[in-house]
Parts: C-alpha cells; structure tokens; sequence
C-alpha cells in the first residue's frame, strides 16, 4: 500500500470518529414547551379570506377566532367570540352578544365595529380578489358582492345583506333569505375576525393581479401580520422552511399550554415519517394508510384517527346512454362491489357508505335507506326488466393520481369495480385520466358516465353535502329533479333544528332512491405523533386546536 | 480571450430564445390547463371559460408568447400560483439551497473520487482497482432516492446522528444575509448555526454527491492510465525521478484535464436543482419547488425557474471553458 493511500485512509479513519463523536452528542429532541409538525405543505397565505386550503387554515385557525367556533373533535358548533346569538322570525336578522374584554394580538379591542367591518370587507373586497379563485369561501356561503367584478354575482345574488353596530357589543348580520346552514359555515376560519387596523395597515386588500391571471398582494398582511384573537399568533414565517407561532398571552379563553408551534412543510410522506421517527418532529399530518402499521410498531408513536367526514363515490351521469334508466342505475349498484374495495384498500380505516352524508353529520338517515349489497344475478334481472341486452357497455372514468383522502388508490378501486361490474352483466371500458390533467375537468362537464368522485365536507352541515351536489342541476351527474331541488332548499332555510334534520334526512333517503351515484367509502385520515403529545384532538374538518396540546 | 467570452456570451442570446419557446409550447402542452391551475379543482367549467377570454388564454399561441416575452424581456418572470409571490423572489430564496448542496455534494464527489480513481490506477488489476470499480458502479447504478432514504433510515433514525430534513435545525435562530446557511453562520459568527447546517448538507450531498463521485473516479482512473504510459512519463521515470514527483508533476496534472471537463457538466446538472434529493430531504431548493411546480401546473414557475436555470448551465460552462483555457494553454491558443 502506497504512502499518500496510507494517509488517506488515515484521514478518512480520523475525521470519521470525530464526527461521530460530535454527532453522538446531538439532541435531536428539544424542549417541552415547543411542538414541531410536519405538515404537507406551506400555506398560501395567512389571510382567511383568500385561502381555501388545508396547510394556510390550520394556521389562520390557531390565530383567529369567528364568531362561533366547533366543539373539539366534533362538527358540532359552539360560541367563540360570540357568546349567545338570537334569530328573528323571518330568519333574516341573527343578533350575536359578543364576548367582553377581548383583544387583538395587536393590542386593539374586539367589538361589533370590528365583527361588521370583517363581513363587509368581503362582500366589498377589490374586483380582482373577488370570486370563487381568491373568495372561495365567501363566494360559495354568500355567494354575492357589493360592486361585482364582471362575470360575479351582485347584490342580488347575496346571501349577505349587511351588518349593524346595535352596540359596542352587539353586532346583527342580515341576510337577504332565510338560511340555516349559514351558523355551521360561520365557524369556518375564512369568516374569523381580524383586527381592522391591521388589515388597514398592511393593506390586506392591494394586490395586481399579472397578465398570467395570478394575484400577486401587495401588503404583509397575509405574509407577516394575520392579526386575530387566536391562543397563538404568528412570530416568523419562512417560506419552505419554518412557521413558527408564539403563545398569545392575553388570550380571553384556555391559554396555549405550548409557548411556542413550529410547523415545518414536508411534501414527501416518506420524508415527514422518517423526521418523525428521528425526533425531528412530534406530530405529522397525512400518514399514509401503508404506513400506519409502522407507526402503530413504534413503541414511542402513536396514530391518531379523524372522523370519517368524507364521501368516496361511484358517480353515474344520467345523461348518459341506459343511465337515465333508474334500473339500469340500480343494476350498477347492485354490481359494485363496497364491501371488497373498502376491505382490500383501505387499511382498516374505511367503512362502507351506504348513502351521501357521512354518520357523523347531521341528517343521517339511520334507518329507512334502500340498500344495494353486491348482487351480481340481481343486477342482470334489473338490466334485462330495463329492456337492455346484455352485457351493457359503459366507459368507466377514475384518475391515475392523486390519491386523495376518500379514496387512497384510485387505480386499484377501479380494478375491482371493473371487475365486479363484468360479472353483473356490464362491459367496462376504462378511461384512466390525470386528475388535473382532464380528469376533473371531463367529470364536471359531464363527459364521464360513471367515474370515481369524493368530497370532505368543507363544514359540519348537511347543506355542504346534500345541496351543494344534489340542490341543483349540475352536469356531473347530469341530474334534474325538481322535487328533489325542493326539498333540500326547504330544508336548509328551515331554522327549527329538529324540523330541519328530518328534512335532511329525507333528502338522504330520497337521493339513495334516486340514484345520482353510488356511495362506497367514509375514510378516517391518519396522524402520527410521538406518544408524549397530549391533547390533539383530531377533527373532522381536519383542522385541531393547538392550545389544548402539551408535551410531556 | 476576451473575444472568446464575448461571442460565447452573445450566444446565450439565441440558446435562451429556443429555449424560452420550447418552454412556452411545452408547458401549454402539458395536460390541464393553466385556468384549472390557477382557479382550482373546485372551479365551474364556465369560470374557467371567463378566466381564460379575460385572460387572453383563447388567442393564438404566437400572440400570447410574444405578450410573455414582453413582460419577461423587463426582468419579470410573473407570479407563483401555490404561492402567489413573484417567481423571481422564489428564486431569489431557494436557488442559494441547490446552489450549496451542489457544491457539498460535488466537494464530496471529489475528495472521494479523485483519489478512488487515481489509487485504482496506480493499483491497476489489483483488488483495489476491482474494488473500486465495483464502488462506482454501485453509485452509478443505485438510485439516489434510494440511497437517500437508507441513508437516512441508518443515520437519522436509528443512530439519531444527524438531521434528516432540512437545511436548519428549527430551534436555531439565524440571520440568513446570503442565503447560503453554512455562509451565514460564518458571516455573522453564530458558529453553532454554520455547525448544524454543515450537518444538515452530510446525508443530501452524499446521496446527491454519489452520482458524480462514481464518473469521477472513472474519468480519473481512465485519464490516470493514459497519462502513465505517456512518453515524457516514462522519460520522467528514466532519468531517476521519485515515483512521488512523477505522478504529482507528471501523471496527476495531466491527468486532471479531462475529469475538469466533467467536473464541469456536473456542476451544471447539480445546480439545475436535485429533484429527488430536495424532495426526500425537504430541502427548499429549485428542484423540490419545480417538482412541486408540475404537480400543480404552476406554469409561470415552470417557465420562469427553468428558463433561469438554463441561463445558469450556460453560464457555469462558459466558465468551465474559461478555466479550462487557464488549465491548458493550448485550448486557448485554438
């Protein structure tokens, strides 16, 4: 052995045991008073009113509060900044009480003139933050502007009528028709309220939008100043790096047990698990199915479960060949196989649907539904009673990609309802699409006969379920039912609860009968989190409050 | 010289036009369309017809290329779609993150490859030099994700020895004036912030870095043979030189000319951001972001950080050229 490979290798020798040493001494833990997450991604920005994703509102919900919030863990709203609210008879005037003594974290007070100036700043916002893009909240629960931008709805359109100061305390919201789901959409982040000064001073609402159609802000609000009541607010933001929020220590309720939340954004599931098992995180978001059994393994991890608050379906569009036959729609029912897809590819977390709401929302029909169990001989029956020769020809749509939460492997439940399908007296022609890359695109402007469709509820209304997908023709499902339309707008401007949930739950049944798709999958979404976090309360919504965590 | 570096430079002008059209027409290309991009998967078919006659997306594709141009040509690459910052700012942040792991990888490549390749040589045929091209072969072959998750599993998880994501430990508080982690710390003294983000460079560039590290050795290697039964080496051995000045004056030197070439073009690939390695170390360099730029259809970052990009790989080998002419007087001459 030459002498320069001699002390190469000496070297190498050297500078490995040093470095080891230096390593072995590193803690990768850290304080107790400090939670770190994993998250799948930055948010877009801190602004409630310009956001409509996972990753911005469960930060934006850490750091305002709206006039009503939800009980941990449930759908069920309860008082937040608001602590009674009355109705008038019509419906049309909801008077919120507002909590005392409140602050912003910039030191402002909380009071009716900062509740109005909230709700008006989105029914006026600029024509270039307007609409369903940037306001996707506002344009989907108020559905109007004061001065729309061409191609908006107006005035005329609005839920949202106006606000009144009655006093410093009292703030009433008037609407234009009676709406009962409008509580439940109030507890979203997007309708917190934000400090008026702040939202003043950096200038929430200047932005260009550029010649590609994207809006640029121009202020720090929503970068660096997302002023609410919130247990935390924020103290840095590095985009691709770090969020980091810091204990409000003025806060009017439970004060943050955490002084300090780190959120760093990890697009790669396998990367956030690995981070979680080195100690370089305490809790993460979105474990994939495949890897819950390695978490449940670990002695110092745990796996956290959300509420099923999500839908897989079978869509079937009516205007389609034989599918405008209610027996056609049936046999395809009665063909798909629930039970084996949800057993087979989905972990244990799924169960079978057997209509559109989820259990957990209100207006499930408990009883009284129609059933379809897999019936491949029923199904020829019903095809052939349909005057139809068999096998019947149907295409098939279902995305290559994308896995989503009510639905974790696209391609393979396809496989198996293709396959089931065959047996019922069906010829499946699969048509396989990216999901941005026209598959979205093809279901909603009707293209697609049947294809594989979900939704998770934005919140905890069967208004957000049933009337957004079934309240009005909609080329998906190709879909007119006036009776059906009826119903469901009756029921949501129904303000006596109990009268209002046997409406829905008529609505439910009624949609099964019909048959504008199939129902398969509720799916609970998994966490991961090292076993001395206490607290977390997953959420339907997916989205949990922090200042209830500790570490111990 | 100077002549040299102006025409290669006037070039650049040409190579950033094909490529600007060929990204213009790639990305149009691509399934999806920017308006779903832009407006999301819950958008209305009718919105997304509004969005793209307001947008000027419905008229000819040579129209709305030279209206990109325009606006580019002032230095304006448009607006993020997931972030809705300017892509230039983007860009600003995140190409110092690929621009240090390029050179910690290549740093790594380098110290373990040229000796690797150099010693092979010496040692031809013997179990050194079958040993060490058994190495690159395995770093040429190995997939770099692949090694990047084992070597985290080993020295993250369960030796607990250094990070497995990211360029800073979070509880650190650090200025960051370049952008360059390990170059902040020096600069502003924090020595513990440059200590921890030299830890987190250790597993990314020696994944990254086994890549370049395998042809390395084996440009070496190969290079190192030739030079050896050259003339002058062999007149160098005969008229009684030390086997050490031999090889140091004569063999290395030599030798070294064309692995600078390939030193080069790996730089070059490295800068253009690894796309693995970001994404499985959550670094936040130009990799991860074009990555994550194709899966949302974020087309101005698309046409915006790869034009840069190759502006960059145009650059970084005009330079190698320029070096090369100082390493080799006679390119220059030519």
């Amino acid at each position: 052995m030459g002498k320069g490979l001699k002390i190469m290798l000496a070297l190498v020798a050297i500078a490995l045991v040093a470095t080891t040493a230096a390593f072995a001494t590193a803690n990768r833990s850290h304080a107790s008073d400090t939670l770190v997450l994993g998250s799948e991604g930055d948010p877009v920005l801190l602004d409630g009113a310009l956001v409509s994703d996972g990753p911005s509102l469960r930060v934006i919900s850490q750091m305002w509060e709206g006039l009503v919030g939800l009980k941990p863990g449930t759908t069920k709203v309860v008082p937040a900044l608001a602590t009674s609210w009355t109705t008038s008879k019509d419906g049309l005037q909801w008077t919120f009480n507002l909590r005392k003594g409140v602050t912003f974290h910039d030191g402002t007070t909380m009071d009716a003139k900062s509740v109005c100036y909230n709700f008006n700043r989105q029914y006026t916002l600029p024509a270039n933050l307007q609409g369903e893009n940037t306001n996707y909240y506002w344009f989907t629960v108020f559905g109007g502007y004061a001065k729309p931008a061409t191609g908006n709805p107006g005035p005329d359109k609005s839920l949202y009528h106006g606000c009144k100061i009655v006093n410093p305390s009292t703030a009433r919201i008037i609407l234009n028709r009676p709406s009962s789901s409008f509580l439940a959409a109030l507890a979203l982040s997007n309708f917190g309220i934000a400090s008026p000064d702040a939202l003043v001073k950096y200038k929430a609402d200047a932005a260009t939008i550029g010649s590609d159609g994207v809006i640029r802000p121009l202020g720090t609000f929503a970068t660096e100043h997302p002023i609410g009541t919130g247990p935390f607010k924020l103290e840095s933001w590095r985009i691709g790096d770090k969020l980091v929020l810091a204990r409000y220590d003025k806060y009017w309720g439970t004060k943050a047990k955490l002084k300090r939340v780190i959120i760093r954004p990890i697009t790669d599931s396998t990367a956030r698990l690995q981070a979680l098992q080195s100690g370089e995180l305490d809790g993460m978001n979105l474990l994939s199915p495949q890897d819950v059994p390695t978490v449940a393994g670990n002695s110092s991890l745990k796996v956290l479960s959300r509420p099923a608050f999500n839908i897989g379906y079978v869509g079937i569009n009516q205007k389609i060949g034989p599918l405008s036959n209610l027996k056609v729609r049936q046999a395809v029912a009665y063909g798909l196989d629930r039970k084996a897809v949800i057993g087979a590819f989905y972990g244990g977390r799924g169960q079978v649907a057997n209509q559109f709401l989820p259990p957990l929302v209100e207006g499930y029909a408990a009883k009284g539904v129609p059933e379809y169990p897999y019936d491949p001989e029923k199904a020829k029956t019903l095809l052939k009673e349909a005057g139809q020769t068999l096998p019947v020809t149907l295409e098939f749509w279902y995305p290559t990609d994308r896995p989503r939460g009510y639905m974790p492997d696209p391609p393979r439940n396809f496989q198996a309802f293709a396959a089931s399908l065959e047996k019922s007296g069906f010829k499946i022609v699969p048509h396989p699409a990216p999901w941005r890359g026209g598959y979205v695109a093809g279901v909603q402007s009707g293209k697609a006969a049947l294809y594989l469709f979900g939704w998770t509820g934005d919140f905890g209304d069967p208004a957000n379920f049933l009337n957004v997908h079934f309240g009005a023709e909609n080329t998906q499902f190709g879909f007119n039912n006036a009776a059906l339309f009826k119903l469901l707008q009756q029921a949501d401007a129904e303000s006596n609860l109990d009268k209002r949930t046997l409406l829905y739950q008529q609505a439910s049944i009624d949609v099964m009968k019909l048959l504008p798709m199939v129902p398969y999958a509720n799916n609970r979404p998994a966490l991961a989190f090292k076993k001395n976090v206490k607290g977390y309360i997953p959420s339907p919504v997916e989205i949990e409050p922090l200042n209830l965590v500790s570490v111990e | 010289m100077a002549r040299f570096v102006v025409r290669r430079l006037l070039l650049l002008v040409p190579i950033l036009l094909g490529v600007s059209v060929l990204l213009f027409v790639w990305v149009r290309a691509l399934p999806g369309t920017p308006a779903q991009a832009i407006l999301g998967e819950r958008a209305t078919p009718a919105a997304i017809e509004r969005f793209n006659r307001q947008y000027g997306l419905t008229r000819p594709i040579h129209v709305q290329y030279w209206a990109y141009m325009k606006t580019t040509m002032r230095g304006d690459l448009g607006t993020s779609v997931a972030s809705r910052r300017p892509v230039t700012t983007e860009i600003k942040e995140r190409f110092p993150a690929t621009v240090e792991l390029a050179f910690a990888a290549m740093a790594f490549a380098l110290l373990v490859g040229l000796p690797l390749g150099f010693f092979a040589a010496k040692r031809y045929g013997q179990a050194f030099d079958h040993s060490s091209l058994f190495l690159s072969l395995i770093g040429i072959s190995i997939p770099v994700f692949f090694l990047a998750i084992i070597l985290k599993y080993v020295f993250s998880v369960k030796l607990g020895w250094l990070p497995s994501i990211g360029r800073q430990d979070v509880l650190i508080d650090a200025e960051h004036p370049t952008g360059f982690y390990v170059l902040d710390g020096i600069v502003t003294r924090n020595w513990a912030a440059a200590w921890d983000a030299v830890q987190h460079l250790i597993l990314p560039a020696i994944a990254l870095g086994s890549i370049p590290l395998a042809i390395i050795a084996r440009v070496t290697r190969a290079s190192t043979l030739d030079v050896q039964s050259e003339d002058y080496v062999r007149t160098a051995r005969a008229k009684g030189l030390a086997p050490r000045i031999v090889d140091r004056r004569h063999v290395l030197r030599n030798a070294l000319l064309p692995v600078t070439t390939i030193i080069g073009l790996q730089v070059g690939i490295l800068l253009g951001g690894a796309v693995l390695t970001e994404t499985v170390f959550a670094i936040p360099g130009m990799g991860s972001w074009l990555k994550e730029a194709i899966f949302n259809h974020d087309y101005p970052v698309l046409q915006g950080g790869i034009l840069f990009l190759a502006f960059v790989f145009v650059m970084v080998n005009l330079l190698v050229d320029i070096a090369y002419g100082f390493i080799n007087p006679r390119i220059r001459v030519s």
